[in-house]
């Protein structure tokens, strides 16, 4: 695998060109994503919205390397690797990304920190190494005291600061976070995102996906997907960021339009 | 992945569900006890014949003889002699034995049953006799018909008081002086070999009124010389007695040998079948790791999102497997021990734990664990993490 270059901060760290994703259906064919290219840059934070659907997991996948398209390339710190094998895939995984799931996904047998270590543990590092860097990683997120806790034994917000930890021990290049704040209510979803803005502070790259626009707002950029095409791409803070062309048609008629039609 | 971090996770989720964990070694644990049971059960049964075997002397070759009264065609006690002075190479420690049933009195107490034969002064070596006091009969007792006997331990502590040398028996009402006590052989009880005396074979004639021995004990002078000394005396007999008589020739160790042949072949007849369940158990460890691998699918999805690749899960789940089916092997190893000490106990013999089948058994338990733990681990290796990670 190619070494992490230490390039200036706005150079490309991930580079979709023309992607599509093609499911065979019986005899129909659906375009998941209909050609698709996107830049996004070290040290971004950019949110990926659109309705179930859109298309936007099966772009997740992709930039996660959990899945492979079916044309395009995509390069990732100038590796491309839009065509690589099964274990292939799972070291660029382990090196290059960080999760965060909707379902916190910790390994409910083991304690935070072996959860925290299981990156570094595919990483091939000494056990000593392992938790040291696992703790440090909890410490982030002022987990450290319960390192020895299991899971279940922690509320819904803390188990997604776990998973923060995790994404964290490997200290990727770019954090993936997938509805992070799905499951959790308002208070602890929004202390969540701050955490995020905060990573996003300290350099780190962000990829938020999410259906819900409030959350996508706290991102620096967007990108709306609507059946696997690219409708906009833009700084979040425009209005035309929120709102979706067909959004338009299905709010509710103006009295002025409904006299028109009249 | 390192191997050391394989096991811990192996040892978390067996614990994690200790009872399935154990129901899935109990195919081992009971193929591999009934192994090793049977095994140590077997050698056990070897080890007490060849002992009792090695006690009476493992060269010594038996000779039956049965002459027809009508018959002038016969063996004398001369001719047999002649014949082993002919074959010194060949043979040696001959004595004739003559068995005498009769009245044994010590006094005028009457000994209870026991066994009186006439031998020669060879039959000490022969049957590899040791003494504790005096001395065995000689030549010169044989030949002089002497009123001498050795006696075993039983009579002498039951009914010589403890102290058997000089004293007087009366066998048939014949005083025999004790010259030589034997040590201590079997449990020195009525049944035991302790309760034997030996006289000269000549006396042992005439108390029975004849010249006839019918039993022989000779040696052969070597292991290797066992056999040509068997065919040798066969066919001696066979010139002497032409058709006119019926003899045995039987050598000890070589009814020894056919003996653990038998045997050997009974006890791994039956550990392949006791095996057979150990492939019984390898299959329902099979059969829980792939309702383990569709239960974790989950966890599975997760490790390959965090850079698990195919053989790191492979080796987890095959380590899990190798793991059960291991300790599931040494507790059967445990138990089949005890099971085997166990009836030792009760059949009165000793039966001590040999290292190859355990070794054996705890080899054949890992390697089943990772033969069908192989199929199981290489779908889980195989699962695609997309899929995974959405299965509820």
């Amino acid at each position: 695998m190619q070494e992490i270059n230490n390039s200036p901060s706005d150079d490309v760290l991930i580079k979709l060109q023309d992607i599509y994703k093609i499911y065979h259906m019986g005899d129909s064919e659906v375009h998941a994503l209909d050609g698709i290219s996107l830049d996004i840059r070290r040290g971004e934070f950019v949110a990926i919205v659109g309705q179930s659907g859109s298309g936007k997991s099966t772009c997740m996948n992709i930039i996660g390397c959990l899945d492979v398209p079916t044309s395009g390339t995509y390069h990732l710190n100038g590796v491309d690797v839009s065509t690589m094998k099964d274990d292939e895939q799972a070291e660029i995984r382990n090196k290059m990304l960080g999760f965060i799931f909707q379902q916190y996904n910790l390994i409910p047998k083991l304690n935070l920190c072996e959860n925290v270590e299981l990156p570094l543990l595919y990483a091939g590092l000494s056990p000593a190494e392992r938790q040291q860097r696992a703790m440090a990683s909890l410490a982030r997120v002022g987990l450290e005291d319960k390192a020895q806790n299991l899971p279940s034994q922690l509320s819904g917000g803390q188990q997604q600061r776990v998973s923060i930890a995790r994404a964290l021990a490997g200290n990727p290049p770019v954090i993936l976070a997938d509805e992070p704040t799905g499951a959790l209510d308002s208070h602890t979803g929004r202390e969540v995102l701050s955490f995020l803005q905060k990573l996003h502070k300290d350099g780190n790259t962000i990829v938020l996906i999410t259906h819900d626009n409030s959350i996508a707002r706290q991102a620096q950029r967007i990108v709306r997907l609507a059946d696997g095409k690219i409708i906009y791409d833009g700084a979040a803070d425009r209005p035309e960021a929120v709102v979706q062309p067909d959004e338009f048609s299905a709010m509710p008629i103006t009295p002025a339009e409904e006299v028109q039609a009249g | 992945m390192d191997i050391q971090q394989a096991f811990k996770m192996s040892f978390k989720s067996l614990m994690a569900s200790k009872l399935r964990s154990l129901l899935t070694m109990l195919g081992i644990i009971i193929g591999v006890a009934a192994v090793i049971a049977i095994m140590s059960i077997g050698q056990g049964l070897m080890n007490s014949v060849n002992e009792m075997f090695s006690s009476l002397g493992s060269n010594i070759i038996q000779v039956g003889l049965y002459v027809r009264g009508e018959s002038n065609r016969t063996v004398t006690v001369d001719n047999m002699y002649d014949f082993v002075n002919e074959n010194q190479e060949l043979l040696c420690d001959l004595s004739p034995i003559v068995y005498i049933q009769g009245q044994v009195k010590c006094g005028n107490e009457v000994m209870e049953r026991p066994s009186v034969s006439g031998v020669s002064e060879a039959y000490d070596s022969l049957q590899l006799l040791k003494l504790s006091q005096g001395r065995f009969l000689q030549y010169v007792d044989v030949a002089r018909k002497e009123k001498v006997c050795v006696v075993g331990t039983y009579i002498v502590d039951n009914y010589l008081d403890g102290e058997g040398m000089g004293k007087i028996i009366k066998i048939n009402g014949e005083n025999f002086t004790v010259i030589g006590v034997m040590e201590q052989m079997g449990d020195n009880t009525e049944r035991s070999e302790d309760n034997q005396i030996f006289i000269p074979y000549t006396n042992a004639l005439q108390i029975n009124g004849t010249n006839f021995v019918d039993s022989y004990g000779v040696n052969a002078t070597s292991k290797e010389n066992i056999a040509p000394a068997r065919l040798a005396i066969e066919a001696f007999l066979e010139e002497k007695l032409s058709g006119d008589g019926f003899y045995y020739v039987q050598s000890l160790s070589e009814m020894l040998e056919e003996y653990n042949k038998m045997q050997n072949t009974i006890v791994t007849v039956l550990a392949a079948i006791a095996g057979i369940s150990l492939l019984v158990g390898g299959i329902g460890i099979m059969n829980i790791m792939l309702v383990s691998v569709t239960e974790r699918t989950r966890e599975i999805g997760i490790r390959k999102s965090l850079g698990a690749k195919r053989r790191d899960i492979r080796l987890q789940f095959i380590i899990e497997a190798a793991s059960t089916s291991a300790i599931g092997g040494v507790v059967g190893i445990v138990l089949g021990t005890v099971v085997g000490m166990a009836a030792g106990v009760l059949m009165n013999t000793t039966i001590t734990p040999t290292l190859s089948p355990i070794i054996l058994s705890f080899g054949i338990s890992v390697g089943i664990g990772i033969i069908f733990g192989y199929l199981p681990a290489n779908k889980a290796a195989k699962l695609n993490p997309i899929d995974a990670l959405r299965y509820d």
